[in-house]
């Protein structure tokens, strides 16, 4: 029950995780100067922007107020001049190796960001159609958009400029060491109370950040539920109390939320305090230093103390922020690593037979099958489909069709017993290569966004323009592909919307018949909606489909299976019949009473 | 958030004090800094460094309180208006939630509130801060200058300057990159959805060239939009940067001069670093305000959509059914251009029983749906007890009809409180009495914790078969005076069934019933059975005149005894998965469920 709650997507992170940021140094690697460089550059811009202080203490000691001095008020209006240049000139330098740093790490991030998705993608292509009947799309889709993106937040402005701000801490925590390292000491201090505090925001925010999320879980399912059950809800009038609920997560979620307004709320002024206290000291104990005899501090080098701590302590205030991107981006890379890690379970052997010239025969040699453990779909099938011979699979819901032809072009594996293609086991065989001879037209005619020719050759360049219109006219396409305003080049949009479905399923026949496979697979499904005209083509694309080559068909229209060389009757997963149309209907067995059931009104209306 | 006006009041009050004090350290640094060149004692320095910290105390509290009160102001806002637009959703029609994605619309219940909270937290405080310190620190700034301030301010509109040049570049490229990055999710999804084919096809390796190239386009983009937008951040830094450098020189001359003393310029200088955090949250800022408008009116959108069924102007508070007479006359219902249902009539005596059979997707659940205004009628009128259903209160109507829809919906709260959804409250026996005329019971008993058993991800995964009798004891514990089961046993086998149907007619006297069923021996004892055939009753009457007509009725009874022959008695699938995808399993052509199941499972993630 506990493991169920917790969904992938409840992956809270750690803001640090050694083995994802090792991994993650995998994919920066590539680009390691670009990493090197950026990090150079933010060491250059610490440099640019910590000497600016000291421009200002030198202009205060040797012009502005210098104790004792031999210049006149000329020449010393022309230095203070010069320092102001000198501190400009810093300022410009700071600016353009700001520019850049922030520059490359965006490139950077935009680099890696490409590598991430694209290995995920390629992963994803190369995995078994087992894992996408478990994976709903959309959160596939949530693993190459959204977490890749929270990911480059994370090297825009999550790592990077964390390690900016610790050489910006560390290189002001040495500039005062080397102006006066006992008033350095004296400020040095305020650091462990301000690391100790800060720890104990660190982990109450991070307890928060986990609790808010978890709240946010919850909404997030409530909303869910209530909006695919909304008919329910409303049918059985229970608005109000489903309101109440859902009112007592929101207001759990708002605790939370006012909670951690008031880490966030609180932490800065406590960091102003703390900085308070160090600018505090160094009047006390560096203004003692400037009045004592000796003169051990100049007034200047009091002033750029001053303004040091200043600087030393504006990283530290928007820390908690940081820590926020950190730890989204480690659970973003974790689930993206989950992706990435996914065992290929239907994969190539490394040195795959060769196919060769395909003759296009189909053996099964005692399958068995299940898509879970236990649950067997087919239980010891064997037969053997000679090169061009035709074959109907019949059976009733659930008898395994769909399950076998899927076997032919290995879209799974089997556990027991072989899939022989021409005598080769399938299992031997270069999945692409096999898939190559194979063709199939599926149940659901996909249709992707593009043209209509770019739907019948797919990706496939050799696929002329004269071979895409022969196959659509072979199959009868045709005629409606040319009254499309722009005919072939006609664009198509996400899923075919705009195209009916029997035009949806002439061009599926249109790709096979291009792709001119040796085997063709066939899954025929029962559509209500296709007109007469339309039904009248299909039935005899279908039939010229079939011509020539091996076709192993799951059919539904009575027409076919009269047209096959072999029918043979599954049921529950077994082979129970075998033989021609008409033999079968004599046995007077299984197929024979299915026939009636299933193709008497087919019949009765004379198809 | 009127409401909430008060507290923003305060918190801005909270703010300017907050402000008032901050400028106090930097005087008293000014002050330090000037006895230190006066030579004075240093019990003096250790006052000023005491004054520094107790001020800084003080005005922590108001920064805490002021930071607090504004921002808690967008978290109870958040709170209210998530709130609203889930009220808001329970008002809307089914037809709605059919023309959206659910992904989208949660999305704007949560990310969207997110947006518009940051926009009324983290915005309002840091804008109205900015505006605050900036004027209480130019004031202040002007009190010890006037020509030092003119000086080192003019470089202030520089950042306006720059947001607008560089801005409109920014939006435009930062268009180009959204537009991409939804080239980027189509083409994922529209690969992921279609994999089969990409597998079928071997177009792997060329559908990850087409989608990098995609990709390709995306890095461009975001690499143009970050050449420019890499620009704002250090612009700031520079900007408030080059405030200093002025001050450092004219400041310098006038100390020199003698216009001005060194505290004074070291004042000045402590305003100008304090000016500086401000100002670069500025850009911060205006980013949270455009994407919180942008989320706010996508929110809006929602709460402005208007339930196409509710009660209105027509509806009489006091109609409230007492009988259960069901009547139709001349219905018709169309979803856009298809007409579902067409010239339908049709009479329910109180306390009897009605079967409907007919192909899939003849009209049945839509003809049912019309009884408790799941749809409206595109003409003609539903009445209950003589009355159009669009004049009862919506509650009162659907209180009194129990529904068992087709897939049953149920919510991972208990099996009990699922089973008295309906009702305000239901004792152990009524909980029973449900539990045994839906079979259930059995079931129950076997689960870990009996009725108070959780169901779905966080307890037990009920089988079709169990899922569908759960509505049927849901819809019964209801009380209801009309039931209406849709398809509602199909995942039960046939021997539960008759049990089913045996304690249903004792339970459904008096009241008057409604069955869609797809087997004949649902309906054949029923008082009246209609069969409807592409939106229109074709036959009608009880089961032996509708045999003797030997039409579609008698046809479909033939061939189920076959099917029934052929199956034999291994009809129960309640134990292989999701049954109700298997709604019609008697009866439908051949297809290949599992592999429909998941095509259908993948369209319903979108």
């Amino acid at each position: 029950m506990a493991e169920t709650f917790f969904h992938e997507d409840e992956i809270l992170g750690k803001a640090y995780d050694a083995r994802l940021i090792r991994r993650l140094w995998g994919y920066i690697r590539p680009y390691h100067l670009l990493f090197f460089g950026a990090l150079g550059l933010a060491l250059m811009t610490v440099g640019a922007d910590l000497i600016g202080p000291f421009l200002t203490q030198l202009a205060i000691d040797r012009y502005i107020a210098p104790v004792k001095t031999s210049l006149p008020p000329e020449a010393r209006a022309n230095g203070v001049f010069g320092m102001a240049l000198l501190y400009l000139l810093a300022l410009s330098l700071g600016f353009c190796l700001r520019y850049l740093q922030n520059f490359m790490l965006n490139v950077l991030g935009q680099k890696v960001m490409y590598d991430l998705r694209s290995a995920m993608f390629e992963r994803l292509q190369g995995l078994s159609l087992a894992f996408f009947d478990h994976n709903p799309v959309g959160r596939l889709m949530t693993r190459i958009t959204n977490d890749v993106d929270a990911l480059n937040d994370f090297f825009t402005s999550g790592a990077v400029s964390l390690i900016g701000d610790t050489f910006t801490m560390l290189g002001v925590l040495i500039i005062l060491l080397v102006e006066s390292w006992q008033l350095a000491l004296v400020v040095f201090v305020v650091i462990p109370p301000l690391l100790i505090v800060t720890a104990f925001f660190q982990r109450a925010m991070r307890d928060n950040f986990r609790a808010i999320r978890v709240r946010l879980a919850r909404i997030n399912a409530n909303i869910a539920e209530n909006i695919s059950g909304t008919q329910v809800v409303q049918l059985f009038n229970r608005e109000r109390r489903n309101f109440a609920h859902f009112d007592g997560l929101n207001r759990d979620y708002r605790t939370q939320s006012l909670r951690s307004l008031f880490y966030f709320a609180l932490f800065s002024p406590v960091v102003n305090l703390f900085a308070a206290v160090a600018t505090a000291l160094i009047v006390r104990v560096g203004g003692g230093a400037v009045l004592s005899p000796a003169h051990v501090l100049s007034i200047g080098a009091l002033v750029a103390f001053l303004q040091y701590v200043e600087r030393f302590f504006l990283p530290v205030r928007d820390l908690a922020e940081k820590y926020t991107i950190l730890q989204a981006a480690m659970a973003s890379s974790e689930r993206i690593f989950r992706v990435l890690d996914e065992p290929v379970t239907v994969d190539d052997k490394p040195q795959p037979e060769p196919l060769g010239a395909v003759r296009g025969d189909v053996e099964f040699r005692d399958v068995w099958f299940a898509y879970n453990p236990g649950e067997w779909v087919l239980k010891g099938i064997s037969f053997h489909i000679r090169p061009g011979e035709s074959v109907a699979f019949v059976g009733a819901t659930g008898a395994g069709k769909t399950s076998l032809i899927s076997l032919i072009s290995r879209f799974y594996d089997v556990q027991r017993g072989e899939v022989l293609v021409d005598g080769k086991n399938v299992k031997d065989l270069a999945q692409a290569e096999l898939r190559a001879h194979v063709g199939a037209v599926l149940q659901d005619p996909f249709i992707f966004s593009g043209t209509i020719a770019s739907n019948i050759r797919l990706h496939e360049s050799g696929i002329s323009d004269a071979r895409v219109r022969e196959a659509a006219r072979f199959v009868n396409a045709q005629s409606f592909i040319e009254r499309l305003p722009n005919g072939y080049d006609e664009e198509v949009r996400e899923r075919g919307a705009g195209l009916s479905v029997g035009q949806k399923q002439l061009l599926a026949f249109a790709r096979a018949i291009a792709f001119n496979p040796e085997i063709l697979l066939i899954l025929d499904e029962a559509t209500s909606s296709v007109d007469t005209e339309t039904e009248a083509l299909i039935q005899d694309a279908l039939e010229k489909l079939m011509r020539g080559r091996t076709s192993i068909i799951i059919a539904h229209r009575l027409s076919t299976i009269r047209n096959v060389d072999r029918i043979i009757v599954l049921h529950k997963g077994r082979i129970v019949e075998e033989g021609t149309h008409e033999a079968l209907l004599e046995r007077n067995g299984y197929y024979k009473r299915l026939y009636e059931l299933q193709y008497a009104e087919s019949l009765s209306k004379g198809a | 958030m009127l409401r909430h006006a008060g507290v923003l009041l305060a918190g801005l009050v909270l703010i300017v004090i907050a402000n008032l004090i901050a400028l106090l350290p930097a005087y008293v640094l000014r002050l330090a800094i000037d006895a230190i060149q006066a030579q004075v004692s240093l019990g003096t320095l250790t006052r000023f460094a005491l004054l520094i910290v107790t001020i800084t105390l003080v005005a922590g509290v108001f920064q805490f309180s002021a930071r607090y009160t504004l921002n808690s102001v967008s978290r109870h806002v958040e709170y209210e208006m998530r709130n609203d637009v889930f009220k808001h959703f329970q008002l809307l029609d089914l037809e709605y939630f059919q023309q959206r994605k659910l992904g989208d619309l949660v999305a704007r219940a949560t990310n969207d509130l997110s947006a518009v909270r940051q926009m009324l937290g983290p915005g309002v405080s840091n804008l109205a801060n900015t505006v605050v310190a900036v004027s209480v620190t130019a004031i202040a700034m002007w009190r010890i200058d006037h020509q030092l301030t003119l000086y080192t301010l003019t470089v202030m509109p520089l950042i306006t300057a720059l947001f607008i040049i560089v801005g409109r570049g920014i939006r435009r490229r930062y268009r180009n990159v959204q537009d991409q990055f939804g080239e980027v999710s189509a083409r994922a999804q529209e690969n992921f959805s279609g994999i089969r084919v990409v597998k079928a096809y071997a177009q792997e390796r060329h559908e990850l060239a087409a989608f990098n190239r995609i990709n390709q386009q995306y890095v461009e983009y975001s690499i143009s939009y970050a050449r420019l937008n890499s620009l704002l951040w250090p612009s700031m830094y520079f900007v408030s940067g080059l405030a200093v450098a002025i001050l450092l020189w004219r400041g310098g001359i006038d100390v020199i001069a003698g216009r001005i003393q060194l505290g004074q310029l070291v004042q000045f200088n402590a305003y100008l670093a304090a000016l500086s955090w401000p100002m670069i949250a500025l850009g911060w800022t205006v980013n949270l305000f455009q994407q919180g408008s942008a989320s706010l009116s996508r929110i809006q959108e929602v709460r402005q959509a208007q339930p196409a069924i509710a009660d209105s102007s027509q509806t009489r508070p006091n109609a409230a059914p007492t009988r259960g007479e069901v009547e139709l006359r001349d219905v018709s219902l169309a979803y856009g251009e298809t007409l579902a249902l067409r010239d339908i009539n049709l009479h329910v005596p109180a306390g009897s029983s009605l079967g409907i059979v007919g192909p899939t997707g003849a009209g049945k659940s839509s003809l049912v749906n019309l009884l408790a205004r799941v749809y409206d009628v595109t003409a003609g009128q539903v009445l209950i007890d003589g009355v159009d259903v669009r004049q009862i209160p919506l509650a009162e109507l659907r209180r009194k009809i129990g529904y068992v829809p087709q897939e049953t919906f149920l919510f991972s709260v208990s099996v009990e409180e699922n089973v008295g959804f309906g009702v305000e409250r239901l004792s152990d026996d009524e909980v029973a009495r449900a539990l045994r005329i839906s079979q259930l019971g059995n079931d129950v008993a076997e689960f870990p914790q009996g009725v108070k058993t959780m169901v779905g991800e966080r307890g037990v995964t009920l089988s079709g078969g169990q899922k569908q009798r759960s509505g049927i004891a849901r819809a019964v514990a209801k009380d209801p005076l009309i039931l209406v089961l849709d398809d509602a046993l199909s995942s039960v086998d046939t021997h539960t069934e008759a049990t089913i149907l045996r304690e249903l007619r004792q339970f459904m006297r008096g009241r008057s019933s409604i069955l869609i069923a797809h087997r004949i021996s649902t309906v054949k004892d029923l008082d009246q059975i209609i069969v409807l055939d592409d939106g229109r009753i074709v036959e009608r009457g009880t089961h032996p005149e509708l045999l003797a007509l030997g039409g579609l009725y008698a046809a479909m009874y033939r061939r189920q005894l076959l099917g029934e022959e052929l199956e034999g008695d291994d009809e129960d699938n309640v134990a292989g998965g999701d049954g109700a995808n298997g709604a019609s399993s008697g009866v439908r052509a051949m297809d290949g469920a599992d592999d429909a199941a998941i095509q259908r499972n993948m369209l319903r993630e979108e």
